[in-house]
């Protein structure tokens, strides 16, 4: 990314303002003193310059992390550019800090551009506690010898003039600095204010609307630099969400009633908004004892007759496994969310991986055939969750949505949705059952059958999970053993003849094609895309089914020279000492892809919690290309 | 205009269901299984209340009991170990048109699916669940199950078990919102209708416990009480179940119970000399979950639009 350095005039104050194409910025705190409020805020200002966004969340593992701690920040990081942005890119270009703990934990992680900008709070030069404040100078000075440009930045001492307890107030002082910095409109950013304390009294929304204007006074007076990202506004209207309200929007959006849940990171989210907004439409969320209750209570709703979602994320993605398996057997409608974060067993819950794809695919014990579907952008998750609803219907089938960590707590813009009348599920069936019609009445090419559901006159029958015949009744004859396998694995192929192949990002043929699913198309095809203005023949295709995998995949990678996958989650180094061909672990989808198509395919996976930077992708496809 | 009387007879009969209409199967229970005798208990109940079989729901895990729902000519969910109860919950929720019982095992309500029995008494919605408790586990073969009488020799305890019996009376009616609590003998046909026919008017959760005999594991564990009668302890009160003039020939100990008194109830419950047979705890008041959460919004692709709108407007930029 260039910075173009062309001064531009600045429409208010004296000075120029730099143009750039875009920058990455970060706010961060201890846990809470509201960075995460200042950076949402900033990344919803931008959105409505209409500049393209992509926010991630900093998290601590803690609720209450100690105060001013290296593993403690808090906050947001939003990349705001010019046009489209589909990933968090690469490092930040500029950071505001409450305290220099909470940066150098960034600093060490790498996350920051060689030479960004550091606007530090200053309060703890002077703090009571020597401790406290050598350890300030000592990081400023360390900083400052780095190479990164420091503005020490009053913001205690400012905000105090304003407010009794300035440690409620900084992020919103803090987000006037950024909106003078970047040439935001501050009446916009006074509308966001109004909207983001929209549930609070108007005395609480004008102390906030003074900070903020501080904070832009503060800037203009003592800033010697100011950015200019110019914006593209687009005609057609956007909203800004992150992928949990998204699949929570989707949920309403797909006609379903119902959600049981159980509180898991970092699926909760979806679930508090539902819980706020779905009764509205006649919707209940239902918080259950447990996960295992969770799926057998949307099994029993969707089994009566209405299509139930419960969400998750992988550890209690894991305590569903049998019932899943018994909608399965019994092919009952269910849709799945799980929402991955780092694993195995309790890992990283906060932080993002796509460590459960081989588990969703294959999970529950037999075959169970289920239908996986990943969004890959936030967009998608609102339009997986509906698609997925009609597939379990249609099907009858379980659908698991995957998406991640990054995509749950990213917020992008994106056309708004226009509601269709066919999103919504039909009412419930309660025709009588023709005589002699059975239950399980499975066609004998698409292994469909149509459901009887409860209140259905005639249809009277007992669904098992244990193995059955077309009449539902419990049978161990061999033969209808086989009979049922095949009828529930059929309605995977039924469903793999209605899609398309996926698309080609890039030529349709070339050097090396990169494969990936879920989140990280953006970074992806950020890396493809440089590459293929260098010249080079690199392309890369989206999965969005993983199960069943759409047709025309073999024939796409077969027009590659190389096929690579890349991946959050685990493969091993084909340089370690003990690792070879006959032992090396590959990532999910080059496995998934080498054994169905028998097609060399590499991988190249990074499991770092976060979102992998495009830069690094580059470079990885650079040392294929060159292999 | 009105239907004509004839009419409306004719129409009577037509909706008149015998025993036979709610059958189904041969049931493959032991001889002498208890389980014989709650089938035969609940399919007089359905005739009896007319309960249109297209609009009953059999829900049950996995065990003996379990099979239960096979044996109607109802809507049936067999499911998996343990997880009847949410099961039955979720079918409630989307459908509170639905008469919904519940059949479960000791092995499948008090172990495998404790948590959820547990918090099904708290939802109390108006479920009727049957406890088969027979003390054993029967389907997997003979090892002791939480009702198991302390020093039960079974497969996994070849020198006795090893605790105390699980009570899962006191433990039901020690949970909150707990609504109605009764015990059933599978020998006593005429309490066990009773019982079951109350369980099933009440509104909420219903837990009946049916001490059962399993002929071929545990042959001798309720033996006491079935030869002596006078271990047996009718309950009776007038806001519950009355003792019947040939009952009382034979079972000359009751109790007079007043099924709002907890603290009676419990008395009644920890009594393990005698098997109390009736119903311990009643209250019509405690709201069902169900009602709680259902709204009066009635919903239509209208509204979905309308409430999506309004939150796309939150989020627009």
């Amino acid at each position: 990314v260039t910075d173009s350095l062309v001064a531009t005039e600045r429409p208010t104050g004296g000075r120029p303002a730099i143009e750039l194409s875009e920058h990455i910025v970060e706010i961060i705190s201890d846990s809470g003193e509201g960075a995460q409020r200042c950076g949402q805020s900033f990344g919803s200002i931008a959105a409505r310059m209409g500049n393209g966004i992509w926010t991630t969340e900093i998290i601590p593992a803690e609720i209450r992390p100690p105060a001013r701690s290296v593993a403690g920040a808090s906050g947001n990081r939003i990349r705001v550019g010019s046009g489209k942005i589909t990933n968090g890119g690469d490092e930040t270009d500029l950071v505001i800090a409450f305290n220099e703990q909470v940066l150098l934990g960034r600093v060490r992680d790498g996350e920051l551009k060689p030479g960004a900008t550091i606007l530090l709070e200053r309060m703890w030069r002077d703090h009571q506690l020597p401790d406290i404040r050598e350890s300030y100078i000592r990081a400023y000075d360390r900083l400052v010898d780095a190479g990164y440009r420091v503005y020490e930045v009053p913001m205690e001492t400012e905000c105090r003039k304003l407010v009794n307890d300035a440690r409620r107030g900084k992020n919103m002082f803090a987000l006037g600095i950024l909106c003078f910095i970047y040439s935001f409109d501050l009446q916009m950013a006074r509308d966001q204010i109004a909207l983001t304390f929209g549930k609070k009294s108007q005395d609480v929304i004008d102390t906030n609307v003074r900070l903020l204007e501080a904070g832009h006074a503060w800037a203009g007076d003592n800033l010697d630099f100011c950015y200019r990202i110019p914006a593209v506004p687009t005609t057609q209207p956007h909203i800004v969400t992150n992928g949990n309200t998204a699949v929570a929007l989707g949920v309403m959006a797909s006609g379903m009633e119902l959600c049981a849940m159980y509180p898991i990171t970092p699926a909760t989210s979806a679930s508090h908004y539902l819980s706020d907004v779905f009764e509205k439409v006649g919707g209940i969320v239902h918080q259950a004892e447990d996960e295992i209750a969770a799926c057998a209570f949307a099994i029993g709703a969707s089994y009566a007759g209405k299509c139930t979602v419960t969400i998750t994320s992988g550890p209690g993605y894991s305590l569903k496994q049998e019932a899943i398996g018994l909608a399965v057997m019994a092919e009952i409608p269910l849709v799945v969310v799980n929402v991955q974060r780092g694993g195995p067993s309790t890992g990283q819950p906060t932080k993002a991986e796509q460590g459960d794809l081989m588990t969703t695919i294959y999970g529950s014990h037999g075959d169970a055939p289920k239908v996986v579907i990943a969004p890959a952008t936030i967009e998608d998750c609102f339009h997986s969750i509906i698609t997925a609803r009609r597939i379990a219907e249609t099907f009858n089938m379980v659908v698991v949505v995957l998406t991640d960590a990054s995509l749950a707590t990213s917020q992008q813009p994106y056309p708004r949705p226009v509601f269709q009348e066919s999103w919504i599920a039909p009412p419930v069936d309660q025709s009588p059952i023709p005589a002699g019609a059975k239950p399980y009445d499975w066609d004998a090419t698409t292994g469909l059958a149509k459901r009887f559901i409860p209140g259905q006159p005639g249809g009277m029958h007992t669904v098992t999970g244990i193995a059955h015949d077309r009449n539902s009744h419990v049978a161990y004859d061999p033969e209808i053993n086989m009979e049922g396998l095949r009828a529930r694995s059929l309605k995977l192929a039924a469903l793999q003849r209605t899609l398309q192949p996926p698309d080609v990002f890039g030529p349709e043929s070339g050097d090396l094609l990169v494969v990936g699913w879920g989140s990280t198309k953006g970074t992806i095809e950020e890396a493809v895309e440089s590459l293929q203005a260098e010249g080079k023949a690199v392309s890369s295709m989206h999965v969005r089914f993983l199960n069943p995998l759409p047709p025309g995949i073999k024939e796409i990678m077969q027009r590659f020279d190389k096929v690579i996958a890349i991946e959050t989650n685990w493969s091993d180094d084909p340089n370690e000492l003990i690792i070879d061909e006959s032992n090396r672990r590959y990532s999910a989808l080059a496995t998934l892809l080498r054994a169905r198509y028998l097609v060399d395919v590499d991988c190249w996976t990074e499991v770092r919690g976060r979102q992998i930077k495009p830069s690094t992708v580059r470079q990885v496809l650079l040392a294929k290309l060159e292999k | 205009m009105g239907i004509a009387a004839t009419e409306c007879l004719l129409e009577m009969y037509d909706e008149r269901r015998s025993l036979e209409d709610y059958q189904k199967g041969v049931p493959r229970w032991c001889t002498g299984c208890g389980d014989n005798a709650i089938l035969a208990a609940v399919q007089r109940l359905l005739r009896d209340e007319g309960l249109r079989p297209e609009k009953t729901v059999f829900v049950s895990g996995i065990g003996c009991s379990s099979r239960f729902p096979h044996y109607l000519n109802t809507y049936g969910f067999h499911g998996i170990h343990g997880r009847a109860l949410p099961v039955a919950e979720g079918v409630k929720m989307a459908r509170p048109d639905l008469t919904v019982f519940v059949n479960t095992g000791d092995g499948d309500c008090l172990s495998i699916g404790a948590a959820h029995w547990i918090h099904a008494i708290r939802y109390n919605m108006n479920l009727t669940v049957f406890l088969h408790d027979n003390q054993i586990y029967g389907l997997t073969k003979m090892q002791a199950s939480p009702t198991s009488p302390i020093g039960t020799k079974s497969n996994t305890t070849p020198r006795g078990s090893y605790l105390d019996a699980l009570n899962p009376l006191t433990v039901t009616l020690g949970v909150s919102n707990v609504s109605f609590v009764a015990q059933a003998v599978d020998w006593i046909p005429e309490s066990l209708y009773q019982i079951v026919r109350a369980a099933y008017e009440h509104k909420g959760l219903s837990f009946v416990r049916i001490l059962q005999r399993c002929p071929e594991w545990l042959p001798k564990s309720l033996e006491p009480w079935m030869q002596d009668p006078d271990k047996i302890q009718l309950l009776h009160h007038e806001n519950a179940l009355r003792v019947s003039d040939q009952l009382a020939m034979v079972y000359k100990n009751h109790r007079k119970h007043d099924p709002l008194d907890m603290l009676d109830a419990l008395d009644i419950a920890s009594d393990l000399e005698r098997i109390p047979v009736g119903i311990l705890y009643q209250n019509k008041d405690v709201p069902c979950y169900e009602d709680t959460r259902h709204s009066d919004v009635l919903r239509s692709d209208d509204l979905v639009r309308h409430g999506l709108e309004h939150e796309f407007d939150k989020y627009a930029v």
